[in-house]
């Protein structure tokens, strides 16, 4: 009983409230303080969300994959947890950044969706993932369904350079990246009055993720405890 | 040596029962065939349109015949707890990994074998001489399939509905080799030849050997109880 309780949900509230605080702000800078974009005008703005949530979906599917390598190497129930949660909350933001692509692709391309390569590799990630979550709720032996879905977590990260590769020679219409560039540096190929709402949206999402990580790995850590005590209390 | 004289052996075991019971094999073709009516009633394959749509309906066929075969592939051995029995001999699980990939494979060549050229009959298509090179495009990305195939079908064997789950989980998996086989046949049907079309091939060979590898790497943690 005393390690439930142990678990303190005080620091967790801290955490929550800046990163609440720190969304509110990169919107306002977003939104109001940053000038229109040149050439797309106001559209442009939901690069300051779109940009920051792929890149917490990125980071989210490489933490899925060391966990899972993690956890069948050492079989330490917590890489379970942080694969399954990370797999979650990635899942949530591929599909919001497919949505706030589409929002932007209407007015800009006039379709809401196409086939380039870059939206079908996130619609692709998208479906592994979403599968790798069917596959965890359709599995019924809890270890049995840790090491199932930490193969996938494995196979489905290593096939994301052999898919991309292929989508691209398949077609291309995105913009290819116009900040994260081999050629220059990022500072030069952006101005500044963008760049700060952009970094300071990175920095709220990264700590909205690693806020809904911590909450869903501790429900995940609370489960098991309570899966612990109720077999114990059977004994 | 021990480790292929194991594959062989469990290989020759899968395939006997085959051949004994022809469950997997015969339902594979039938259902293989039907598709193939289907396709035919709805619509008629213009000559001009040969390149773009036939390479995308054999591998459709085939795709779904695979799935179908998979369900069956280790039906075996979930009987009678012959899986557990299997795992406690002392045998190198790649082993059975690779036995199963091959068993699987020779299936779906089989059905193939007999699929294209009845496509190829039953559309009434003018060049037969690039069906064996199709056909060799064809086997490349059945090796992928079969090898990822292989390997979900153990990962889902305990999963309830695992034959809905399968495909759902195979399918994003393998948009490299349905990309890469599609557009080499297309190519083949195209020119006569792969010309620019060879990139994807690597790719295919590529995939093929990188996840034949991982598959009997991981394997010890796919199938265990």
């Amino acid at each position: 009983m005393a390690k439930i309780s142990q678990i303190s949900g005080k620091r967790n509230g801290y955490f929550g409230a800046l990163a609440l605080v720190s969304i509110l702000l990169g919107l306002y800078w977003g939104l109001v303080q940053a000038p229109p974009d040149a050439y797309q005008g106001e559209v442009q703005r939901i690069m300051y969300l779109h940009i920051p949530s792929i890149l917490t979906a990125y980071l989210s599917f490489f933490l899925v994959f060391v966990g899972s390598c993690l956890y069948l190497w050492k079989r330490e129930k917590r890489d379970d947890i942080l694969a399954y949660s990370a797999a979650e909350i990635g899942v949530l933001f591929t599909a919001l950044t497919i949505i706030e692509g589409s929002i932007w692709g209407k007015p800009t391309w006039g379709v809401w969706w196409t086939w380039d390569a870059r939206l079908t590799l996130t619609a692709i990630l998208l479906l592994i993932f979403a599968g790798y979550l069917m596959l965890r709720s359709l599995t019924e032996e809890e270890n049995r369904g840790a090491s199932s879905a930490a193969v996938l977590g494995i196979i489905g990260f290593l096939d994301i350079p052999l898919i991309h590769m292929s989508v691209y020679w398949w077609r291309t219409l995105h913009q290819p990246p116009s900040i994260l560039r081999p050629d220059k540096a990022p500072w030069e190929n952006i101005a500044w009055p963008l760049l700060t709402p952009l970094l300071l949206n990175l920095a709220a999402f990264l700590l909205l993720y690693f806020y809904l990580l911590s909450l869903r790995f501790r429900l995940g850590e609370v489960n098991e405890e309570i899966k612990a005590l109720k077999l114990s209390r059977d004994f | 040596m021990e480790f292929l004289s194991q594959a062989v052996l469990l290989f020759k075991k899968d395939l006997l029962l085959e051949l004994r019971r022809r469950e997997s094999l015969l339902t594979m073709f039938f259902f293989g065939t039907l598709l193939l009516f289907v396709f035919h009633f709805s619509f008629d394959l213009a000559p001009d349109r040969i390149a773009e749509m036939a390479p995308a309906l054999l591998w459709l066929a085939f795709l779904f015949t695979g799935t179908l075969g998979l369900a069956q592939l280790f039906e075996g051995e979930r009987a009678n707890h012959c899986l557990e029995a299997l795992l406690l001999s002392p045998m190198d699980r790649g082993a059975f990994f690779v036995a199963k990939t091959c068993f699987n494979l020779v299936l779906m060549v089989l059905v193939e074998i007999v699929i294209i050229p009845l496509f190829w009959i039953l559309f009434n298509l003018p060049n037969w001489e690039l069906v064996p090179d199709l056909f060799l495009v064809t086997l490349l990305g059945t090796v992928g399939f079969c090898v990822l195939g292989t390997l979900f079908a153990a990962v889902t064997l305990k999963a309830r509905a695992r034959e809905l789950l399968l495909p759902l989980i195979l399918f994003p998996l393998m948009v490299p080799v349905i990309l890469a086989t599609i557009r080499c046949m297309e190519a083949i049907l195209r020119n006569g030849e792969l010309g620019d079309a060879l990139p994807w091939l690597r790719l295919l060979v590529g995939f093929d050997v990188i996840f034949l590898t991982v598959g009997v790497l991981i394997f010890d943690w796919v199938i265990e109880f």
